[in-house]
């Protein structure tokens, strides 16, 4: 296990790599100019000339590319072109905003999910299985955009349950530690700043997470289907086993797999769908701020968190194959 | 810790305390907060005293060193935190007395002895006097070379006083400053500039503590917008002194009791960055925060039938169908005045700009000293534009019309919508359109950076009253947006920008705002007015033309 996950990781090398040069030929070959987006539409020849020369983009590609390289290399990413901030601090800033995004919307995608998905395949053919197929479909097919859009006009809007925007209320005065604004409350016990912030988290998670419970809700239908025709199951059954422990032990267990690695995709699913999200609900996460660097042709910023989302999808991808192995002890052995 | 005062309707914030009390409860084996001890009680002080004015703006400040910001978020909060030695007169663009009581200009022009309030500290307690204003020059004229006098960071001191102590450019106008009294500092210019007391309304150009600068230096070769003193430290003489600029989520602003003036009557103002202008909308609404700028037109309605007030600013803009003449035909003074007969500026004002927007028959709105009453106009006129345009030799000619997409600008909130009632126009004369839309940032590469395009809609929101930061900055250079080369009108406006007395600079531009039009370079459309949005609870907020809206006379009530 420890051989398999230390080639996994080596692996990585040559593909953050490989990433970092296509990110870099990419990014430069989009219309547009970040002096010109910098200064505005007043901007003049030499304005424009010196912010190119100041930023070094007046270089030839090829020793842009080597000076970043060096740069990767001791870990700098580089600083925004827009506000002069290193890139790792915005991202280290921003990201605990958008993984507290995605774990909720996980955990909502999954707590419902699962249940859903083994109460269809369980009850096959019946109006519970219908409803819930149908409602997946209708999950899978409406844009995240869309969703959230729709979802703060009743909830926030109309029914004012839920505040539109933001991360917290900006009246309230909480202490951040580790910028995960839930966690924050419970460790300085402001509860009700907490509370806030699971307030403001519920519409987004909403969202962002109701693709991810259609097809996990689908995965798990479907894999609970295979699992229960099992052999194994009609044995443990027969031999007079708990229908809870069979279910637990030997049905879940088993159709796990395959949802394991739905979940395990979807972070990428995540990751890009928070940038809608946050748009909607101006959550300041690394969506929010990736979508502005993109409109300004902000090199550093765009490259850097581009790259680190490409890190933490590989390590994702990572885990869930290590996970694989402690539901499923055959992964390991082959 | 202070609890929402306003921020849900009813039903919202029971639900919200029973839950937090429940989680409260959860938790009950730990010991109580601390904080939480605390801020019950500031809570309660906070409601008797003014409460919080939470303050939705676009973007996030880029930097709170007025200096070396040039972005309207930068300066909203910068213009509570400092002042300057001029501000201006209460919803207009003239200059005011703000830290200079007064001052005296030099007939020729070249220098100013400021004459300054007295009893003023700063909110670091260091006193302001005329070695703080001296020092504040200094410090401005010997920008550190490098990134600090890159054009995006000290945008303003480049522009007004063109050079530094060191660096590419060292013949910019300012030559010293002198105290020559507690209280009276005198600046002078090596080449007269007529704007300079205007000019020195911009935030960029507040008064900053000695102490605090000197405490908080940047070391050498580094992005002086993110040192200490910018991030942490800011220290002005204003209204409100920062509390904390909570990365990301927030700058929080307290009250600076020890204000010279009338102290701010809220508490604490809070201002907080939403991109979206439907998201600002919406958070206006269900009552997240109490007001914001920069309203979509399309939104005004909605809002208005929430019950929310709308605040209008007087216009300090101007939004333009440009000529670019470095293409055919449009080199052609007579298919210019063609195509200027042939656009109903009413129409492209009731049909796609801002309820309250007047057309515009110049490139400078009527604020502006300079403003010209009579200048040649073109009357709405269909078929005499056909006419034109065939006495020209141009029946059957086709444009390119390059507008932008998916930006909106305080001059342009619709630049589609503009497009779209232009077109109709130009069309209903004969003349084929060829759209090209591009989105802004290469919208802008094309249509400044290139002489590929033809007509384009094109404006600019000016920084002070100055009729150079219209005229000047349109037409003072020859650029490949107009593509026209005409060294008697640069040479006008450079003269112009050197006259010495606000009177002689208003008949100067006076005059060429007139030459201006005659020569059509292209047709300016209107100065639509630019809307901010408030809670009912809000009163007092100023609305300033050229931004100088500081907050001390808002209240929020419950």
């Amino acid at each position: 296990m420890l051989r398999f996950t230390l080639r996994r990781l080596a692996l990585l090398v040559p593909v953050l790599f490989g990433l970092s040069i296509l990110l870099f030929v990419w990014i430069r070959a989009l219309p547009g100019d970040p002096a010109r987006s910098l200064l505005g539409e007043r901007a003049t020849p030499e304005g424009i000339r010196q912010i190119r020369a100041l930023y070094g983009f007046d270089k030839p590609l090829v020793e842009q590319y080597w000076a970043y390289l060096g740069q990767l290399v001791t870990f700098d990413f580089g600083s925004s072109i827009r506000d002069g901030r290193p890139v790792t601090d915005t991202f280290l800033e921003q990201f605990p905003a958008t993984v507290e995004l995605a774990f909720f919307a996980i955990v909502f995608a999954v707590v419902l999910g699962i249940p859903l998905g083994y109460a269809a395949a369980r009850r096959r053919g019946e109006l519970v299985d219908g409803a819930v197929i149908t409602g997946s479909l209708i999950g899978v097919v409406i844009p995240v955009f869309f969703l959230a859009i729709l979802l703060k006009l009743v909830f926030a809007i109309q029914l004012d349950w839920f505040p539109t925007s933001s991360r917290q209320d900006a009246r309230i005065d909480a202490t951040h530690i580790t910028n995960f604004y839930v966690l924050d409350g419970l460790l300085t016990r402001e509860f009700d700043a907490a509370w806030d912030a699971i307030v403001h988290l519920v519409l987004p998670a909403v969202a962002l997470g109701t693709i991810p419970l259609a097809i996990i809700v689908r995965i798990t239908r479907a894999s609970v289907s295979e699992v229960l025709n099992e052999d194994y199951v009609r044995t443990a059954e027969a031999k007079g086993l708990h229908p809870q422990v069979v279910r637990r032990r030997h049905v879940l267990r088993n159709a796990m797999l395959p949802v394991l690695t739905t979940i395990g995709l979807q972070v990428g699913l995540l990751l890009s769908g928070a940038v809608l999200t946050e748009s909607v609900f101006a959550f300041n996460g690394i969506g929010s701020y990736l979508f502005d660097a993109i409109a300004q042709r902000d090199y550093p910023v765009l490259q850097g968190y581009i790259l680190f989302i490409a890190l933490i999808y590989s390590l994702v991808n990572l885990a869930v194959d290590i996970g694989y192995g402690l539901i499923d002890p055959r992964v390991r052995v082959s | 810790m202070r609890l929402p005062r306003t921020g849900a309707r009813g039903g919202r914030r029971v639900v919200s305390l029973l839950a937090a009390g429940a989680l409260a409860v959860v938790a009950s084996g730990c010991a109580d907060s601390e904080r939480a001890a605390s801020g019950d009680s500031s809570s309660g002080s906070s409601e008797a005293s003014g409460g919080s004015f939470v303050f939705a703006g676009s973007a996030e400040p880029v930097t709170l060193d007025p200096f070396y910001a040039s972005d309207g978020e930068s300066f909203r909060v910068a213009r509570q935190i400092f002042e300057g030695l001029v501000g201006t007169k209460p919803g207009t663009a003239d200059p005011a007395p703000l830290l200079a009581e007064s001052w005296e200009t030099s007939a020729d022009g070249l220098t100013t002895t400021f004459q300054l309030r007295d009893g003023v500290t700063f909110s670091d307690d260091t006193e302001f006097n005329a070695e703080a204003v001296c020092f504040n020059f200094d410090r401005w004229y010997n920008t550190p070379t490098g990134i600090a006098q890159s054009e995006d960071l000290s945008y303003y001191y480049g522009k007004i006083f063109r050079g530094f102590a060191e660096g590419k450019s060292t013949d910019g106008i300012y030559e010293s400053c002198e105290a020559t009294g507690d209280l009276e500092a005198v600046v002078t210019l090596n080449a007269p500039f007529a704007g300079f007391i205007a000019a020195l309304s911009l935030p960029a150009f507040s008064m900053q503590s000695p102490t605090a600068l000197e405490k908080y230096p940047v070391p050498e070769g580094t992005d002086p917008r993110k040192g200490d003193y910018a991030n942490d430290y800011p220290t002005g003489t204003g209204p409100f002194v920062l509390d904390a600029w909570d990365k990301g989520s927030k700058v929080t602003l307290a009250r600076n009791d020890a204000y010279w003036g009338e102290p701010a009557k809220v508490d604490e103002a809070v201002v907080v960055a939403i991109a979206d202008p439907g998201a600002r909308r919406d958070a206006l609404i269900s009552g997240d925060v109490d007001g914001f700028d920069l309203v979509g037109p399309a939104d005004l309605t909605a809002l208005a039938d929430e019950g929310m007030t709308i605040v209008n600013r007087p216009a300090f803009n101007v939004l333009y169908l440009g000529f670019n003449q470095a293409t055919e035909p449009l080199d052609d003074i007579k298919v210019r005045e063609a195509i200027a007969h042939a656009v109903n500026k009413e129409e492209v004002v009731s049909a796609s700009l801002p309820e309250g927007t007047t057309p515009a028959n110049q490139f400078m709105p009527d604020l502006v000293n300079g403003y010209a009453e009579d200048v040649p106009t073109y009357e709405y006129d269909p078929e005499l534009a056909k006419q034109m345009l065939a006495d020209a030799g141009q029946s059957d000619l086709t444009l390119e019309f390059n507008y932008p997409t998916e930006i909106s600008r305080p001059y342009m909130p619709s630049p589609e919508a503009t497009f779209n009632v232009l077109r109709t126009q130009l069309e209903a004369v004969g003349i084929t359109i060829k759209p090209t839309a591009d989105q802004w940032e290469d919208y802008l590469g094309v249509t400044t950076g290139t002489t590929k395009h033809g007509i384009h809609l094109l404006g600019w929101t000016g920084d002070y009253n100055d009729a150079d930061n219209f005229l000047g900055v349109f037409f003072g250079t020859e650029t490949m947006e107009w593509g026209f080369d005409n060294p008697e009108l640069f040479k006008e406006l450079t003269e112009a920008r050197g006259l010495t007395t606000v009177a002689d600079q208003t008949e100067a531009y006076t005059k060429i705002s007139a030459d201006v039009m005659e020569f059509l370079p292209g047709i300016p459309l209107a100065s639509p007015v630019p809307s901010l949005a408030f809670s009912p609870s809000v009163e007092g907020y100023q609305a300033s033309p050229v931004q100088d809206e500081v907050w001390s006379s808002v209240t929020v009530s419950e």
